[in-house]
């Protein structure tokens, strides 16, 4: 007789089981980063505090990811509203989730003055250099060279510009208070490391904390798993890098 | 717990723009969000030196779109939440606003209207009727109160607040330039003292418990997949909207029941109507006034009988013809005249509708 082995996929305790699998494409790098915070905040025990916001965008599809309270907003706007909530309720651990064209293009000025401003919230930027959702237009990351449907020749930045640095324009100006970061979906371990991180300035109340995460969208850079994570890991990594910018000292008794 | 702001009732001397964050102050508002634009900064001026002294808050954002929408977070905090703009900034935040129909986020904002279209002037007009009233991709899913004076810039700050809470549905003050710069007397009071209960808010994210274990998560959302889905979400809100609607619909008439002629005005607009049927009837001329208070609801209802009786109707407007369309939308079918006197971003006075209606008859 075979005894039937049901392996549960392991997820973190604070993602929602009824709502998974959940609804990125294959591949995507919205799941593994999402599953980096969800085990920061399962470490940090701070599930029933967290308000989560999500953008427009592929960003959306984690409305009902989490089993917490959550925000689906408008693109460019989960700055603001998470801005808002935190400013009404301090006790709440706001993040604000959101793709590289709700973070750099149409909601910049957002994250710009939220940044200067020291907002005592998280904002993550998933990096996958493109527009995903409304099928692979230029974004403010995208590579120099890189086609998109709205570069078809590759990117010029002669005329494009060269890609947005976030986490570098975040860290030139926010105080010494604010924790500042690029991971990436190739290193989930260090990435966790740092949305806790994030999480704890937040939760110390010290100021604002960004985090950018290098994400893969293998259904419009039309490539396969090795093609993926080659560009993930080499050819992304030569324009953003990797690591911490900005880390407070950690406070007396700590 | 601080001292009430206003203890009692209060007779003043101020602007419309002080009165609204002495109203939104005795409402027991919690934050205010705004950015700077003419011609309502006063009432960020104001709520700014009175707010800390009651414990209350504000945050100047970097735009009016970035207002609307820590408006609308703070409201899902659970706090009386507003903000208050004008012109091109009613223009940006009208992205907020659509999400709060959408999500039913019960937002105050107060819209002191100044000239339009573009940077126009910083003045007066009554050209943001349509903006306020059925702006964005939406449906109109709003109540909008046009207000005439200090008193009901007052009164109706208050009753905002009330109104949003108790029906989830966003609310707008629809004020105007001149009403925020001039000063006149009002009475100022504590709700309470005139036996006027301030509805209880509650929040919808942060909610207690542990979700999933305790309760569900809020999952807040304005994003659909398919059109029968939205149709669904949307025939509800539209439902809810109609129910709410006879509850809420405010409008006022004076000297309807014999008119030959009856002027259809709202807002400050409606002070020199008021004027006019006044000096009509003086003249012996039958003039009849009706004034919607709530623009969205409006008063179709109410309306419909006064305007078939009528010989004659007569819109009058700081616009081109904003007013007249939810009007003549709500008179379908009739056939009573109508003329109008449409000054996009003029005052209009008593003497000029005096004449008009003389002319009329």
């Amino acid at each position: 007789m075979t005894v039937a082995t049901v392996l549960e996929p392991k997820m973190p305790k604070c993602w929602r089981q009824e709502t998974k699998p959940h609804k990125f494409c294959p591949g995507c790098g919205h799941g593994d980063i999402l599953k980096a915070l969800g085990t920061a905040i399962d470490e940090l025990g701070i599930q029933d505090r967290v308000v989560f916001g999500c953008d427009i965008g592929c960003s959306l599809l984690s409305w009902d990811l989490f089993n917490c309270d959550s925000i689906q907003t408008h693109h460019g706007r989960t700055t603001p509203v998470m801005t808002g909530v935190k400013r009404a309720r301090p006790d709440r651990i706001c993040i604000a989730y959101m793709g590289d064209g709700g973070g750099y293009a149409i909601g910049s000025q957002h994250l710009v003055n939220a940044a200067s401003r020291n907002e005592k919230i998280l904002v993550i930027v998933a990096n996958n250099v493109q527009y995903g959702m409304t099928g692979g237009q230029m974004a403010p990351t995208t590579l120099p060279g890189m086609k998109t449907e709205t570069s078809p020749y590759g990117r010029d930045p002669e005329s494009t510009g060269n890609p947005t640095l976030g986490p570098e324009m975040v860290a030139a100006i926010t105080p010494d208070s604010a924790y500042v970061a690029r991971g990436t979906m190739a290193n989930l371990r260090q990435l966790t490391q740092m949305f806790k991180k994030a999480l704890q300035n937040q939760i110390d109340g010290n100021g604002f904390s960004f985090v950018e995460a290098l994400s893969a969208c293998p259904t419009n850079w039309r490539t396969n798993a090795a093609k993926t994570w080659e560009f993930v890991e080499k050819e992304m990594t030569k324009y953003f890098k990797v690591g911490e910018l900005k880390a407070p000292a950690k406070k007396e008794g700590q | 717990m601080a001292d009430k702001p206003i203890q009692g009732e209060k007779r003043m001397f101020m602007t419309g723009n002080e009165v609204c964050a002495y109203a939104a102050l005795a409402a027991n508002v919690d934050v205010m969000y705004g950015y700077p634009i003419t011609p309502q900064n006063e009432i960020m001026h104001y709520w700014t030196r009175l707010a800390p002294k009651h414990n209350r808050t504000f945050l100047q954002t970097e735009d009016e779109i970035s207002a609307g929408f820590t408006t609308c977070g703070g409201v899902m905090s659970g706090k009386r939440c507003f903000t208050a703009t004008a012109g091109p900034g009613n223009t940006l935040m009208q992205e907020a606003m659509s999400m709060a129909e959408m999500m039913r986020i019960p937002a105050v904002f107060i819209i002191q209207q100044r000239g339009g279209p573009s940077t126009a002037t910083v003045i007066y007009s009554q050209q943001e009727v349509t903006m306020t009233c059925f702006g964005a991709n939406g449906e109109g899913l709003r109540v909008v109160y046009s207000t005439s004076s200090h008193q009901e810039l007052f009164d109706y700050t208050i009753k905002s607040f009330n109104v949003a809470w108790k029906y989830r549905f966003p609310t707008f003050v629809l004020g105007d330039g001149y009403q925020a710069k001039m000063r006149e007397s009002v009475t100022i009071y504590d709700p309470e003292a005139r036996g006027i209960q301030m509805v209880d808010t509650y929040p919808l994210v942060g909610l207690p418990g542990m979700p999933g274990v305790d309760r569900d998560p809020a999952h807040l959302r304005n994003t659909y997949n398919t059109e029968e889905e939205l149709y669904e979400v949307v025939k509800d809100l539209v439902d809810a909207y109609e129910k709410m609607a006879p509850e809420i619909v405010e409008h006022s008439t004076m000297e309807c029941d014999d008119a030959d002629v009856v002027i259809l005005c709202h807002g400050i607009v409606s002070r020199a109507a008021i004027e006019a049927v006044r000096n009509l009837r003086a003249a012996g001329v039958k003039a009849g006034f009706f004034r919607p208070i709530t623009l969205r609801p409006f008063a179709k209802d109410a309306l419909r009988p006064i305007a078939e009786k009528a010989k004659k109707l007569l819109i009058v407007e700081s616009s081109q013809g904003q007013f007249a369309k939810i009007v003549t939308d709500a008179l379908y079918g009739l056939t009573t005249p109508m003329e109008t006197i449409f000054k996009p971003g003029l005052g209009i006075t008593s003497d000029e509708i005096v004449n008009k209606v003389k002319a009329m008859i």
